[in-house]
């Protein structure tokens, strides 16, 4: 058997190396947002003829679009950003592009929204987030109705859960301002989805340990945790890695359009098994030891904690 | 005991020769003839979001009765380009959603949707003198054109509401096209007294305020006209406004998306290319690991498979690239139900059960489980569905309905498909070897 529970502080500290760069960016350079949230006009084009892409640049702004973002792709595309765009302005657009670089041009993608659909969507997606978490607290409370102390083990679910959204947006985060990719509504459904996995993963841990608590063969509540996430370890991983097959598959020759979405899924079911194992079991644990006392114990009137004995 | 779980054997067998009668694409005919529905994201097309200014409506009617009006005008003029299988939603109280499969890259066709398409006949205004009035940039003003109405009180003006919905294009005798449109009787009346008023001088036909043309009255003309001077495309566009009436209120896009179709074509290969890999890697491991559980399992995921896309074939369900990952992403999952059961096998046999109840415990041990940790799974679908739904975002619903479907199919292909397969295998006895549960023979 694996001591994983005591190790549980190693755990906390990488959860925390994994996290802290990813808030970091998050507050500095925060989430870059794709049309789907921000007004604006993007369109994949491909020429034929192939053309440079500072012609490209001299056309766009010859044509009034300075601020134009263009990326060149592998495939030899180009994703263009601007602001949003009438249906007419559309066809001026590309007609001056066909004349000035003397190609035939073809639009592979094109999606412009206003900024009225974006605040909207913006709106929806803050409520789904919000409603999802209170169903998935609610839930969870029920699931661990019949435990002492319900609550605790929602909140312990909870804060797993946070901890997987957390790593996701923090590395979308980065790579936001690393690689230029952008918060779209795919992104949301990702993370939504990987907190139901989150979820998911936690649950079939806590449910052995409830198990084992009934059977009452172990009094020690953090050696129970420990057996229980030793005898469930196999299942999480198998588990994942089967599921994570399948988002590799997708991620590397799935298409460009579910690459990053794909790529959130992948985070996500990483960070919650992770988490699932070494984290939200070893947060009961801290708990339930009233460790958190250790680390406050200055405060006058806090009652002094005996040391945890595996650490 | 053993009646019912033959009786069950036979129930999933029969569930899986109806799905692949209704999957698989030979036998085409046997059942249900139909073919997956794809989204715009796979075959390509455009998808629009109008918005309607519903401070332009007529007062005495209500939003929802200028709305459905105003659907009803689009779909006309949809459906007569041709589009097959379009989609025209009313969105809110004031948006249009309109999905048009295999249209892209034809704004034109796009702004002729969602256009007013009014057409007003108007004369050039003259002042006291009889002259022409003109504006700043020396251009001459044109006021509507209005005659004495049938009631014999109201001044009316002449607009396209007085056509008859038969409009068509034609070509002049030199070979240009033009549109050719009728009166109706009160149009006609009308049209009558304004060209005797305007003989010899400019009419202006008006297009949404565009002047298109301005032919001079050579004859009092009563049932009918043509409208000249005008490029083919655009005598199409101005039919099919014609014919569907004008909207009664303007409306913008707020939001359009376009994909063309051979993205899209590529995108659903590379997508499928990528889920059958995925499927053979579970499928593989799942037999190394777990050895005949593990195959049972294989055999049960590809049960699942097969009522799954069943189901999205007759409901339909619209699959999307996300969709399809969702579906993708739920045979791993689908898998994870039976992880669960086998490891709880294991243990059961290392506490040193016979198979048949190792088999029963672990099926029963892991329910538990397996139904508690999916269902967070189906309120994060129901939530994203609702937020897919809402602003009519149609990748993250495919994705929401297809792994709902999924999980909810896999926990059944678990329960009952792997369930009723194993318990045959033991009851008959095929099955004794311990080995062949990736279990070492105890003593």
């Amino acid at each position: 058997m694996i001591n994983i529970i005591g190790k549980r502080y190693w755990f906390f500290l990488i959860s925390a190396i994994v996290i802290i760069p990813g808030i970091i960016s998050l507050i500095v350079f925060g989430l870059k947002p794709s049309n789907d949230f921000q007004s604006g006009t993007t369109m994949t084009l491909t020429f034929k003829p192939t053309v440079e892409e500072s012609a490209l640049r001299q056309s766009m702004t010859a044509a009034g679009y300075q601020d134009a973002t263009i990326q060149h792709s592998s495939s030899g595309d180009f994703y263009i950003s601007i602001r949003e765009i009438t249906p007419d302005e559309r066809v001026t657009l590309q007609n001056d592009l066909q004349t000035s670089l003397k190609s035939t041009l073809t639009v592979d993608n094109y999606a412009t929204t206003s900024a009225a659909v974006a605040s909207q969507t913006v709106r929806y997606a803050i409520i789904a987030v919000i409603v999802a978490a209170i169903f998935i607290m609610i839930y969870i409370s029920a699931v661990f109705h019949r435990m002492p102390r319900p609550t605790r083990w929602g909140i312990c679910a909870i804060i797993a859960l946070l901890h997987d959204i957390l790593v996701v947006i923090g590395i979308f985060s980065i790579l936001g301002w690393v690689l230029g990719v952008k918060i779209d509504a795919l992104f949301i459904t990702g993370m939504l989805t990987v907190a139901g996995y989150s979820v998911h993963d936690t649950i079939v841990v806590f449910d052995r340990i409830r198990e084992n608590i009934i059977k009452g063969n172990n009094k020690d509540f953090e050696q129970v945790a420990n057996f229980s996430v030793n005898e469930t370890f196999v299942r999480s991983l198998n588990t994942s890695l089967t599921v994570l097959f399948v988002l590799f598959a997708l991620f590397l020759i799935g298409g460009s359009t579910i690459h990053y979405f794909v790529l959130v899924l992948l985070i996500g079911v990483i960070t919650g098994t992770y988490s699932s194992i070494c984290n939200a079991s070893a947060l009961l644990v801290v708990w339930e030891n009233h460790e958190w006392r250790r680390f406050i114990s200055w405060i006058p009137g806090v009652p002094k904690n005996k040391k945890p004995e595996a650490a | 005991m053993r009646r019912r779980e033959n009786l069950l054997f036979l129930f999933v067998l029969i569930l899986l020769i109806l799905a692949l009668c209704i999957v698989l694409p030979v036998n085409q005919g046997l059942l249900f003839h139909k073919d997956f529905q794809l989204g715009l994201d796979l075959k390509g097309g455009s998808y629009l979001l109008y918005q309607a200014d519903l401070s332009k409506k007529d007062p005495a009617l209500s939003d929802a009765q200028v709305m459905a009006a105003v659907e009803s005008k689009i779909e006309r003029r949809v459906n007569s380009t041709g589009t097959t299988e379009p989609i025209i939603q009313l969105q809110g109280n004031n948006r249009i959603l309109v999905q048009l499969p295999g249209v892209t890259n034809s704004s034109e066709a796009i702004s002729a949707i969602g256009a007013v398409g009014l057409l007003e006949f108007k004369q050039q205004q003259l002042d006291s003198s009889g002259n022409v009035v003109n504006d700043a940039n020396g251009q001459p003003v044109w006021i509507p054109a209005t005659a004495l109405g049938s009631d014999g009180t109201t001044q009316e003006a002449l607009t396209g509401a007085y056509l008859k919905p038969n409009a068509y294009v034609e070509t002049d005798s030199s070979g240009k096209p033009e549109v050719a449109f009728e009166f109706n009787t009160e149009g006609a009346k009308l049209f009558g007294e304004i060209t005797q008023a305007l003989l010899n001088k400019p009419l202006g036909i008006f297009l949404d305020g565009t002047l298109v043309s301005q032919p001079t009255v050579e004859a009092v003309i009563t049932d009918k006209g043509v409208i000249n001077n005008i490029p083919l495309d655009q005598a199409k566009i101005l039919v099919n406004q014609l014919n569907s009436g004008s909207l009664d209120v303007p409306l913008t896009v707020i939001q359009q998306t376009d994909v063309d179709a051979t993205l899209g074509a590529d995108s659903l290969r590379k997508s499928l290319t990528a889920g059958l890999i995925g499927i053979a890697c579970v499928a593989l491991f799942m037999i190394v690991y777990y050895r005949l559980p593990g195959l049972v399992a294989t055999v049960a995921l590809g049960i699942y498979a097969a009522i799954l896309l069943a189901i999205f074939k007759l409901v339909p369900i619209t699959l999307t690239l996300p969709g399809i990952a969702g579906f993708v992403i739920s045979t791993g999952m689908a898998v994870d139900a039976n992880v669960l059961i086998f490891e709880r096998m294991k243990e059961e046999l290392k506490r040193g059960l016979t198979i048949n109840k190792a088999v029963q415990e672990g099926f029963h041990r892991a329910w538990p489980s397996i139904r508690d940790s999916n269902m967070s799974t189906f309120i994060t679908c129901i939530i994203l569905y609702w937020f897919g739904n809402t602003f009519g975002a149609f990748m993250v619903k495919g994705f929401a309905v297809t792994l709902f479907l999924g999980v909810a199919i896999s926990l059944f292909s678990a329960i009952t498909i792997t369930r009723t397969f194993l318990t045959q295998l033991v009851n008959n006895g095929m099955m004794k070897n311990l080995t062949m549960y990736g279990e070492k023979k105890h003593d």
